[in-house]
């Protein structure tokens, strides 16, 4: 594994016991000795900590200018609502492809005189590479900080017992905090379905800082098992997954991340790659599009597993882009891109090893998100 | 006397009969276990069969048949109780199997042995 990257808390995971695995070109803990199922719960119900360090975090800057310029220029390859954005919020946003499919979903905050983005580490290259290509901005990709999450419903009282402050954010804002001497990005956010932070420190600090947080008995190290599970039960669509470079942003019921105003109409109609794809659909509605599904029975049904719209015979109306097992559901919980014309508590069929399972439409999120609003 | 298999499984002679389980190594390796599917009792099996699927949070992996021979029996409680198998993985047997005509557990490995191949 010697070309694999490793984060600042690589040390800190293998000390805790983290089992380590490759990952988008990092080594990362997979599972810590709870155990995934352990993990997922702990989550749920206190505190995990998550390294997300490989995650691409990057400043993006009109030199002179102000965050709303830059977010000028990054509205011509991302579709959504960025001019738009109040300093000290964030948004969710796609990275879109002539053919209207999607290269990458990113979030996206406004710091006043910047923007700051994380984006998926397999596509922080590429993400990064494009951003270069634009014209009139500067591109600095972050080298020098960790990234933590801190998630579930304790982390709101473990942060803020730390650093006051946090306690005011609500869902989606973001903030420089104070730590020790060093400045913590902080956003109220995450990938779990649960209210917390992701915070951005410097690389130096991360151990001790990692550690501070641990030291409250309601945080405990999660993996990057936990992590997936975690997002699936909330429903949350995953790079290379649920979604890549031949899914329009319709398919996989990411519509809502397109605001009006850069749809049809809008005061900032298009002007992103694949617009002539991507806002017919939005405006007639996608052929196919992500639903949630709860297999009958406690089988898991995995990603590529088969999905027909009879018991026996048919046709393959297709196939699972996430499923596995949700601790917090107690059963099997999956994703596919589907026919739109089948709705909520619809029956389909997953072939899992030669026999047809009956498979319900499901509404998405599996568990209800407690964010702080 | 116990016996163990390349694949993890652990083996036991009760009279006539095998009962069949997988180790605490595998049951460690495989994580959490949310689903296990049995044979059908009175099936007969070839040696290398796949006859029980398990699935731990993380994945999908499958269970041989170390003879061939008879299904006798299986732990009905373990599709209703998956995660008795990371509790217990000796207590957790999955199936009972009669050996066919000439089969026999003998030349599987002794606890010495597997330890010696889990390391």
């Amino acid at each position: 594994m010697s070309d694999l990257k490793r984060t600042p808390l690589y040390d800190l995971h293998v000390s805790l016991g983290g089992k380590m695995v490759p990952f988008a070109g990092w080594e990362m803990p997979v599972q810590f000795p709870m155990g995934v199922m352990g993990e997922h719960l702990h989550t749920r119900e206190k505190a995990g900590l998550f390294d997300v360090s490989h995650m691409g975090q990057v400043i993006l800057r009109v030199p002179g200018g102000t965050a709303a310029d830059a977010a000028a220029v990054l509205e011509t390859v991302v579709p959504a609502n960025i001019v738009g954005l109040p300093e000290g919020r964030q948004r969710y946003g796609l990275f879109t492809n002539d053919q209207g499919g999607i290269l990458d979903d990113l979030m996206i905050a406004n710091r006043g005189d910047h923007l700051f983005l994380v984006v998926n580490a397999a596509c922080a290259d590429q993400d990064i590479a494009l951003l270069q290509g634009l014209d009139g901005l500067t591109v600095e990709p972050v080298t020098d900080r960790a990234l933590l999450a801190l998630q579930g419903p304790e982390a709101g009282r473990v942060f803020s017992a730390i650093i006051p402050e946090a306690a005011s954010l609500k869902f989606m804002d973001v903030a420089i905090l104070g730590w020790d001497g060093e400045e913590l990005w902080v956003s109220r956010s995450g990938y779990t379905g649960e209210d917390g932070f992701e915070i951005s420190v410097p690389a130096a600090r991360a151990r001790e800082f990692a550690e501070t947080l641990l030291k409250d008995e309601a945080v405990a190290p999660i993996g990057l098992g936990a992590r997936d599970s975690l997002r699936l039960e909330a429903g949350m669509p995953l790079y290379g997954h649920d979604m890549d470079a031949g899914v329009t942003p319709g398919a996989a019921a990411l519509h809502w991340s397109i605001p009006k105003v850069r749809r049809q109409g809008g005061e900032r109609e298009g002007g992103f790659p694949g617009a002539d794809v991507i806002l017919p659909e939005l405006a007639e509605g996608a052929a196919k599009v992500r639903v949630g599904l709860r297999p009958e029975g406690r089988a898991p049904i995995r990603e590529g597993v088969a999905i027909f719209d009879a018991e026996d015979g048919g046709a393959e109306i297709g196939r699972v882009c996430s499923g596995g097992f949700g601790p917090s559901v107690g059963g099997p919980v999956a994703m596919a891109i589907l026919p739109s014309t089948l709705s909520e508590g619809d029956t389909v069929w997953a072939e899992l090893r030669g026999k047809r399972i009956a498979v319900k439409i499901a509404a998405l999120p599996f568990i209800k998100p407690d964010y702080k609003r | 006397m116990l016996k163990y298999t390349e694949d993890h499984e652990w083996l036991k002679q009760e009279g006539d009969e095998v009962v069949v389980g997988i180790t605490a190594h595998a049951s460690e390796q495989l994580g959490d276990v949310v689903f296990v599917e049995l044979p059908e009792v009175g099936r007969e099996v070839e040696k290398g069969e796949e006859i029980v699927v398990i699935e731990s949070v993380k994945a999908a992996s499958d269970i041989v048949a170390p003879i061939a021979g008879v299904i006798t029996a299986v732990n009905e409680e373990l599709p209703d109780n998956p995660g008795a198998v990371n509790d217990d993985a000796m207590a957790a047997w999955f199936f009972r199997i009669k050996p066919a005509e000439g089969e026999a557990i003998d030349g599987f490995m002794d606890e010495a042995a597997y330890q010696a191949l889990i390391g």
